[in-house]
């Protein structure tokens, strides 16, 4: 009982139990995902019996696969446009909006930037069912369906280019900009070739993000969706969940984790490239995470 | 426009600036502030007779509270139908979050300050369910919970007993611990940064000047980490006062039905618009003060750094 008791005593022991509870954490919310994985290449109907290893559900079934079941293979495409679609949008106008308000004193910007502030907490469920009313009860451009999916989307993603860029404005400061004018450059003509080229990395970054964001999403994209034909993965897989699916629908929601991760290491890959000649930056996984 | 503003660009009324943002500002006022109003216009509105549809009416000087009337009394009158789910959703937040805190705090305390070399390696682990879609992530614990699934017949020993819980049929267990494995990434993140910006150096500070573990921890860390941790306690809470979809995946019974799930039963039913926006509204005024507490304090935060 000696060693328990000088453990015990000791003042610099390092508190174990964090790291246990980190472990079961990371086992808790990983290991069930990866288990839905594992089924979608299940070669029977069953989502929790292994009968061996196949890729039925992902096109070798004639009716039921991703591939062959046309609703499944709809959604999955929808999903890819609303993704792409959005983040076009999204962070272009983020970023100028940013540059805008970061530099603009007065009234309205501040407002501006309260609101934008705003529409990054606010509930999601609450900004859907406005917009959805305002589709319903007031004549707009927008239909149901695919536009308004993709101006919704934009709305609610607006704030994530904005605050990124607006953090990397304040850690760039304005000297690089000063000094370009000072050598002769217009203020436009410095914000294109010194302050844009200096956000490329923070403006990846928010286009990583919205887009993963985007692909994910659920409550707007199924409030603002105009039929089964607008319904992109995520609504699929909330409406036949609980109806006995087979695990074809855990291979769709696998192939949109494949999407996410694969604009992850895209971005990765052109992070490495952006900061090519940069010696200052960090190279690793870690300075990309670091700019998310 | 733009020639001109780089011309004037050294003036103090340069119009560049506003003329990059008013693109931005015109479509948050179109459709984010704009929508907020329609609601009111809808819930303050009138309904039409026949076709039982909501009328919005635009002049609030003609708005009628009967909707709201309406909503009130069955929340909180004799035969208070709203009542439950209004209270249940406050009870399943108030422990999830709860939860959610005692499974945060020690993971990001120990990947801000104990991982050493595997930091870059859990960040990235801690980072991965912001990649998996929601659904795809309830859709795997419905498979694991369904009455054959693994955890049954994980509970069962393989056959040895015979265990048969029904998980998704209408338990508050399931629909507040899936509550929680589905937010506790997003309080996660923010918590690693605030603990990760405490210097080490204060806490060494604390013991070399007598203080035990557990009331360096008290005074310094969790002290120091305070705002981080309202922040992050507030980034979970809000969202989940919205969420129907953890509920329908998790349970799909009334029985543990929240205000997320009238919002949603509501809405799409002619002749309720009116409640369901009433619901809205209803939330929002329940989260406009977190709402505002949140905002502020990153203001702050970017102030200070």
């Amino acid at each position: 009982m000696g060693w328990l008791v000088r453990w015990w005593n000791d003042p610099w022991r390092p508190p174990r139990i964090m790291r246990w509870v980190t472990i079961l954490y990371l086992v808790w919310s990983l290991a069930p995902v990866l288990v839905a994985i594992l089924f979608s290449f299940n070669n029977g109907k069953s989502r929790t019996t292994w009968q061996g290893f196949s890729f039925r559900w992902y096109w070798g079934d004639p009716n039921l696969s991703v591939w062959n079941d046309t609703s499944m293979h709809t959604a999955l495409v929808h999903t890819l446009v609303l993704g792409v679609v959005s983040t076009v949008i999204a962070v272009p106008l983020g970023v100028l909006f940013a540059l805008g308000i970061d530099r603009w004193h007065g009234r309205l910007p501040a407002g501006a930037n309260f609101t934008m502030l705003l529409s990054f907490v606010i509930p999601e469920m609450l900004l859907a069912v406005a917009l959805l009313f305002l589709l319903t009860s007031v004549t707009t451009p927008l239909q149901l369906g695919t536009s308004a999916q993709v101006v919704g989307l934009v709305t609610f993603q607006l704030s994530y280019p904005v605050i990124i860029v607006r953090a990397r404005l304040l850690t760039i400061g304005k000297h690089y900009e000063e000094a370009a004018i000072d050598l002769g450059a217009s203020q436009v003509g410095a914000i294109r070739r010194v302050l844009l080229p200096m956000l490329g990395p923070a403006m990846l970054a928010s286009a990583v993000l919205v887009f993963a964001d985007v692909i994910d999403d659920f409550v707007i994209v199924r409030y603002l969706s105009g039929g089964s034909d607008t319904e992109p993965v995520s609504v699929k897989i909330y409406n036949t969940a609980r109806a006995a699916p087979t695990p074809a629908l855990n291979a769709l929601a696998t192939l949109l984790l494949f999407s996410s991760i694969a604009a992850v290491v895209i971005g990765y890959l052109i992070y490495r490239w952006l900061t090519r000649g940069d010696a200052t930056a960090n190279k690793g996984i870690g300075g990309f995470a670091g700019e998310l | 426009m733009l020639k001109k503003a780089g011309r004037k660009s050294r003036g103090r009324r340069s119009l560049l600036w506003p003329a990059l943002a008013i693109p931005g500002i015109v479509w948050l006022a179109l459709l984010f502030i704009l929508p907020m109003y329609v609601v009111l216009a809808i819930v303050f509105g009138q309904q039409d007779p026949i076709f039982r549809n909501a009328i919005p009416v635009w002049n609030p000087l003609q708005w009628n509270s009967a909707q709201f009337q309406y909503v009130f009394s069955n929340i909180f009158g004799a035969n208070a139908i709203y009542g439950p789910a209004i209270l249940r959703t406050i009870v399943f937040v108030l422990i999830a979050s709860c939860l959610c805190l005692i499974v945060a705090y020690p993971v990001a305390y120990f990947t801000a300050r104990l991982a050493g070399r595997w930091k870059g390696v859990l960040l990235i682990m801690l980072i991965a369910p912001f990649w998996i879609s929601y659904m795809m992530r309830m859709l795997a614990w419905v498979n694991l919970l369904q009455n054959d699934g693994l955890i049954n017949k994980g509970l069962s020993l393989g056959g040895l007993f015979n265990v048969q819980v029904d998980w998704l049929d209408g338990m508050p267990l399931t629909v507040i611990l899936g509550l929680v494995y589905g937010y506790v990434p997003y309080m996660i993140l923010p918590l690693f940064a605030g603990l990760d910006r405490i210097p080490q150096s204060s806490l060494e500070a604390a013991r070399d000047l007598g203080a035990g573990r557990f009331s360096a921890f008290v005074r310094v860390t969790w002290r120091l980490s305070q705002p981080a941790v309202i922040a992050s306690v507030l980034i979970t809470c809000l969202p989940m006062l919205g969420d129907y979809y953890t509920n329908d995946m998790l349970s799909a019974q009334p029985s543990t039905s929240m205000v997320g799930n009238l919002i949603n039963n509501t809405v799409l039913t002619p002749g309720q618009t009116g409640q369901a926006g009433a619901f809205v509204v209803l939330v929002l005024a329940a989260a406009l003060l977190p709402m505002l507490w949140y905002v502020r304090s990153t203001r702050d935060e970017g102030a200070r750094s």
